[in-house]
């Protein structure tokens, strides 16, 4: 791995670091699960940009980190859960090129809601949660969707040397 | 303005997540019944069952924390909880079979039961 690369997996490390942490600050809607996962920004940002195992790697790393630092074994196997699960409906969606960005995205926030759900009824040894399947499908589509039109912008203007 | 393969794509996936979600809201509407009985689940392990029509007031201490559990006019809420984000006191008040209240850092789980005890087959207020 040359200099180059090892800055640039650094920065956006760092970035999904601070968007993690600035969404922590935005007032919680108050519904668990329901969050708008800007962090994600920078995962779909590496996905495009440099590929699937960059992401993979950015965004385990920034699960542990955001975990260690704000978090708690628990907080870490719902995030994990998550991240994996959106990352394995993100990347063979991108490969198989029948979505732009926003649609690899919301199915990735969709993913990830429904990862976090398998995480609560695995950890709380209750499979009395579907009720709440409905309103993470739509908060997860809307989420995924916002993140997913930055993202192509995102992708779209940051020069190409970056 | 014509859309292209890729947009046209994005849009039907959308409509297809939100219609899902939306038949599967209906389904759920329309298939609750009021509950019986709460469960209260502490790290998965039943610490007690008690009547939706009696109200009364508890109070749940584990390690982690507590919470305030209120059963008031066949209703069952957290009024009051020592965690950080609160989100168990703002999900309210619960009266349906199947649903719950959940408490992630306290690893507490409120659901609203069907329960044989229930005197009543239905109750209007």
């Amino acid at each position: 791995m040359d200099a180059k690369k090892v800055a640039r997996y650094g920065l956006l490390t760092a970035l999904a670091l601070v968007l993690s942490w600035l969404e922590s600050l935005l007032p919680s809607p108050g519904i668990p699960g329901v969050k708008l996962g800007l962090a994600n920004l920078v995962v779909v940002f590496a996905l495009y940009r440099a590929g699937w195992l960059p992401a993979v790697v950015l965004s385990l790393v920034r699960v542990l980190l955001v975990s260690f630092l704000f978090g708690n074994g628990v907080s870490l196997a719902y995030s994990l859960s998550g991240a994996v699960l959106s990352l394995a409906v993100m990347i063979p969606l991108k490969a198989s090129g029948k979505f732009s960005e926003t649609g690899v995205c919301t199915a990735g926030g969709v993913a990830h809601n429904a990862g976090q759900l398998i995480a609560a009824v695995v950890l709380l040894g209750t499979t009395r949660l579907s009720y709440y399947l409905p309103v993470l499908c739509v908060s997860g589509t809307f989420a995924g969707a916002a993140i997913g039109l930055a993202a192509a912008e995102l992708i779209r203007r940051v020069p190409d040397r970056f | 303005m014509a859309l292209k393969g890729t947009r046209r794509n994005d849009i039907k996936l959308i409509a297809g997540l939100l219609l899902a979600a939306g038949i599967l809201a209906l389904f759920l509407h329309f298939t609750r019944t009021a509950g019986g009985s709460v469960r209260i689940e502490q790290d998965g392990v039943t610490t007690a069952v008690l009547p939706l029509h009696e109200d009364t007031r508890r109070t749940i201490e584990a390690e982690s924390g507590t919470n305030v559990l209120v059963i008031q006019d066949g209703a069952a809420w957290v009024e009051e909880a020592d965690c950080r984000d609160k989100i168990c006191v703002r999900q309210g008040a619960i009266r349906y079979t199947g649903q719950s209240i959940v408490c992630l850092p306290h690893q507490l789980v409120i659901t609203i039961e069907n329960g044989a005890d229930t005197p009543f087959d239905a109750q209007t207020h």
